[in-house]
């Protein structure tokens, strides 16, 4: 893939997760924040099919978008092949772990 | 900075120059060593006459000429044509034939060689990565598929607005400035640069290249054009008025299709004018 081509994927999901997690934060602000953070709130929250996609596009998101970031800062710090190749298997792995660890709690927890 | 004295110990009467004045005296600290050198105890301070017009490299060439023959310099022209003379003047890199001692407002002057640069002796730095990654990008103009209408020994002619995509960039002497004050290049050797993406774009925006697509798959590389930060200090840094911050964000812009291709802009100007004639 050209660098281009990943660079405009960081910055529209940049743009798209600056959106959902600003929506996230005003559901969050139409109960009180202390009431927001029980575990029957919580709970029920993922059970709404809307709200949990809501979080599924926040947690796929977030980590294109910031393990991105890491692979771009961490490609600064050396210029070799090797280390290079190391940084983008690293990146994506996290990435996926991370989507597929948070996409199994969704389920679970909405199941 | 532990200073060595060679000529002056006592700076403290030393005047800044004055209008009515001939001459007066500054001291001029110069980095002395070589690139293994530790960066303590390697500063030479001399003593140097100035007046109103006097510039760093005029007081660099006394230097050499009267105090110190071992000092190393480089410069050629002394009218900031050539680029040579590129150095770190009171911390700001500038060129030194460009700069006025007066507009220093100080009586102290420290020359270092340029940062990002690999450093050859004193103030000379070697240029070898600079102009490879000046190279790299193709800086010439590329007519691969010329219009066969065309005589083969006409010029190719272009119009004041096609002149004005690209002529600002078109100033760059290659001194080396904006790549010294780039944060990016201190950090990945392999990013090109902002005078070589500023280049990039110089021949991008040139009506008669057509290797458009050769050039930008150069630049759009890992270490390329993306890595650029916009910290904008290449553009603060330039002593020919280049900008090199825009040329950069003006071909990202372009790859990322948010603006027109300005050939294609310019080809749409071309006709209109031609309608209007």
């Amino acid at each position: 893939m050209r660098e281009s081509t990943v660079m405009k994927i960081h910055y529209v999901t940049g743009l798209a997760a600056l959106l959902t997690v600003a929506v996230h934060v005003m559901m969050r602000v139409i109960t009180p924040f202390s009431m927001s953070l029980e575990y029957e709130n919580v709970v029920a929250n993922y059970q709404n099919i809307l709200y949990s996609l809501l979080l599924e596009s926040i947690l796929i998101l977030v980590s294109i978008h910031g393990f991105n970031g890491l692979r771009v800062m961490l490609l600064e710090l050396r210029q070799d092949a090797k280390w290079e190749k190391f940084v983008m298997l690293f990146t994506l792995t996290a990435m996926l772990v991370v989507i597929g660890y948070g996409t199994r709690t969704i389920i679970i927890v909405s199941g | 900075m532990k200073k060595k004295f060679l000529l002056a110990r006592d700076t403290s009467e030393i005047n800044l120059p004055r209008a009515s004045d001939d001459t007066s005296d500054i001291v001029l600290n110069i980095y002395r060593g070589g690139p293994n050198q530790k960066p303590e105890n390697s500063y030479d301070s001399y003593r140097v006459p100035v007046s109103r017009w006097t510039t760093v490299l005029d007081a660099l060439i006394y230097a050499k000429e009267r105090l110190d023959s071992s000092v190393a310099i480089r410069y050629s022209c002394r009218m900031a044509s050539c680029g040579s003379c590129g150095m770190k003047i009171n911390g700001i890199p500038r060129l030194a034939c460009y700069t006025k001692i007066s507009e220093l407002g100080t009586h102290t002057i420290t020359c270092e060689p340029l940062p990002n640069f690999p450093l050859i002796r004193d103030l000379v730095t070697d240029f070898q990565e600079f102009f490879d990654h000046h190279k790299k990008i193709q800086p010439y103009i590329q007519n691969l598929h010329p219009d066969p209408s065309i005589d083969k020994l006409s010029e190719f002619e272009q119009t004041p607005q096609q002149v004005d995509e690209f002529l600002q960039f078109s100033y760059c002497i290659k001194c080396g400035l904006c790549y010294s004050a780039c944060p990016t290049v201190a950090t990945d050797t392999k990013f090109p640069g902002p005078q070589a993406l500023a280049q990039a774009y110089r021949y991008f925006a040139d009506s008669r290249d057509d290797a458009v697509e050769k050039r930008l798959s150069i630049v759009d590389d890992k270490h390329g054009i993306w890595r650029c930060h916009f910290a904008g200090s290449c553009s603060k840094v330039c002593p020919k008025g280049v900008d090199p911050a825009l040329g950069i964000q003006m071909l990202r812009s372009h790859m990322m299709s948010i603006t027109k291709k300005p050939k294609k802009r310019l080809a749409e100007l071309r006709e209109t004018s031609r309608e209007g004639s």
